[in-house]
């Protein structure tokens, strides 16, 4: 007897979002079956690989990286651009600098600063607050405004302040990143709050909250499963947005990145070891299911754009 | 689980005028509204029609999905309207359901129209002469339901099995002769045979205040037992909200703390 594959049904599909305009646009999701199960589903567009980039020199970032990024780093503008020829999918920026414990600067300044990098890239444009929940109510606002008509994916949305931010991507025609604290029901609720203020889910990308490898990976990696269960198994409508993984910024805190040779004989080189880290975590949460990684060295980012290549066929 | 909104009836005093004065609007409201509630299949029940059937049926399918999206589920009796029904409806949003056929031999051209038009089809689980006794009576009819099924090409996803809902206040085992043969009904095939009712007959002769509170314990204890589908007033928000809460304690349906507002 011939061995029949068992095929999963699935009922439901993950909505496709397009970021960007013109040919250098980005499209993610569309996916209709588990990661990679090309037997069972289909899986149009390839995971989108963005490069981070900050409104302030990455001074507190490990050597590792501002070795890489070199003397860019000093300019958004020209690290943006340094980015794009690295070969990223898109740019990330994140407006760090405007943290009240960082350089508090005003929303009109980092406006300014998105409006620049935006208009210096022809990939798509990711921008990001520094996570402080009411600056980025202004920050995201200004900044939203600043960059209309680029199809931008703005963020991140969170509990506290996702009707300022969800409103300011919808006034200018971007589309919204949603963040949850590593909880599937917590990020159902989000996207069921936002579409009952009238924000289109087909224009939410969700963020699971992320972590590096050997921090709790496992339980991003766990939330990312039971979402795409829900999305394809259970056709729900809340949970069929893509997934956009933020793994630099965390990445680039553990010991693994940053402990030197001198230090951790044992670990291996430091350079190697770093890369292998940011793109070994990557590849994880793109067998997770990740619609898009938010990465920051170049080198890793070329790596996990390997491992998609591969995957994909 | 799949809701059929049963609104659109020509018990209906509303329905009945409407039908007869071929007047969309009324209709239309209501099917607008069943859709907007979470109905997954618009009822259209036209009685009889002994007169008319065919072109009221052809009607009143047109004047539906002018408005609606969605697969309607055909009530007559009468199979000509039927046919028509079946010829008129717009399969772009899913194939409709014939409601209904059972082991009655007047029932039997229904299921020879679902092999012809590939619809889906309810079938009553009821036979010549007196109503099933228990839940075996009911599956033994069940099983030469299926074999007419396969003898009209009708392939089993398209059967849904209808354990006859019959009056709690006069019948009282009745209640739970139905909700075991839910269960035994899924157990005559691999995949599992889908089962539907019409809920509110069990409450059918209680006192009005009761008949909700009988309808909505009796569906949760259906849906517990893997019951596909249900032809219920999705109007009704409690109903609504005990169906969207069994799913979610059947793990069926992620929770979320505004699980209800879906």
């Amino acid at each position: 007897m011939a061995l029949v594959i068992p095929k999963e049904t699935y009922s439901g599909k993950i909505y496709n979002v397009q970021l960007g305009s013109g040919a250098k646009a980005v499209t993610i999701g569309g996916a209709s079956a588990l990661p990679f199960l090309g037997f069972e589903g289909t899986f149009p567009n390839k995971p989108a690989v963005a490069l981070e980039v900050m409104d302030i020199a990455p001074d507190d970032w490990p050597e590792t990286l501002r070795k890489a990024i070199g003397s860019a780093g000093s300019n958004p503008v020209q690290w943006a651009k340094f980015c794009q020829q690295s070969g990223a999918d898109m740019v990330a920026l994140r407006l760090m600098g405007t943290h009240p414990d960082q350089k508090n600067k005003s929303p009109e300044e980092a406006a300014k600063i998105a409006a620049e990098v935006a208009a210096a890239i022809d990939i798509p444009l990711m921008i990001l607050g520094s996570g402080h929940a009411e600056k980025d109510t202004q920050v995201l606002q200004a900044a939203a405004a600043a960059t209309r008509g680029k199809n931008c994916a703005i963020g991140k949305a969170v509990e506290e302040n996702y009707k300022t931010v969800a409103a300011a991507a919808m006034a200018n025609d971007h589309k919204l990143i949603a963040m949850s604290q590593l909880d599937v029901n917590l990020a159902k609720q989000l996207n069921i709050l936002l579409t009952q203020m009238g924000f289109d889910k087909e224009r939410i990308i969700m963020d699971p909250m992320s972590s590096a490898l050997g921090y709790g990976l496992e339980y991003t990696y766990s939330v990312m499963e039971r979402i795409r269960l829900a999305a394809l198994l259970q056709n729900d409508p809340m949970m069929q947005t893509p997934i956009v993984c933020d793994i630099g910024a965390n990445v680039w805190k553990v010991k693994e990145t940053m402990a030197s040779d001198a230090e951790m004989p044992e670990w291996g080189g430091l350079e190697d070891r770093a890369l292998a880290w940011e793109s070994v975590t990557a590849s994880a949460m793109i067998t997770a299911g990740a619609d898009m990684l938010i990465m920051r060295h170049p080198g890793a980012a070329a790596k996990a754009k390997e491992v998609i290549s591969e995957l994909m066929g | 689980m799949i809701v059929i909104g049963e609104k659109i009836s020509v018990i209906a005093k509303k329905v009945r005028e409407a039908l007869g004065k071929k007047d969309p609007k009324p209709l239309q409201e209501l099917a607008v509204a069943q859709d907007k509630a979470g109905a997954h299949f618009i009822d259209i029940s036209i009685g009889p029609a002994e007169e008319n059937g065919p072109e009221l049926m052809d009607w009143a399918v047109k004047v539906l999905q002018e408005v609606v999206e969605k697969p309607l589920c055909l009530d007559t009796t009468n199979i000509k309207a039927m046919e028509a029904g079946l010829k008129a409806h717009n399969n772009k949003w899913g194939v409709p359901i014939i409601n209904s056929t059972s082991n009655e031999p007047e029932r039997f051209p229904m299921m020879e129209l679902a092999g012809k038009y590939n619809a889906k089809i309810i079938a009553l689980t009821l036979g010549k002469g007196s109503i099933p006794a228990d839940a075996e009576d009911r599956c033994g009819i069940a099983a030469e339901i299926m074999a007419r099924a396969m003898e009209n090409g009708v392939p089993m996803e398209n059967l849904f099995l209808d354990p006859l809902i019959l009056q709690l206040c006069t019948m009282q085992d009745q209640g739970l002769q139905a909700i075991r043969a839910v269960k035994m009904f899924q157990q005559l095939n691999d995949p599992p045979m889908q089962t539907v009712v019409g809920l509110s007959n069990i409450s059918n002769g209680a006192p009005k205040h009761v008949r909700p509170i009988i309808n909505r314990n009796f569906l949760t204890m259906l849906i517990y037992e893997g019951l596909s589908a249900a032809i219920i007033d999705p109007l009704d928000k409690d109903m609504m909200d005990t169906v969207k809460t069994v799913e979610v304690i059947m793990g069926k349906k992620m929770y979320a703390h505004s699980y209800l507002d879906m």
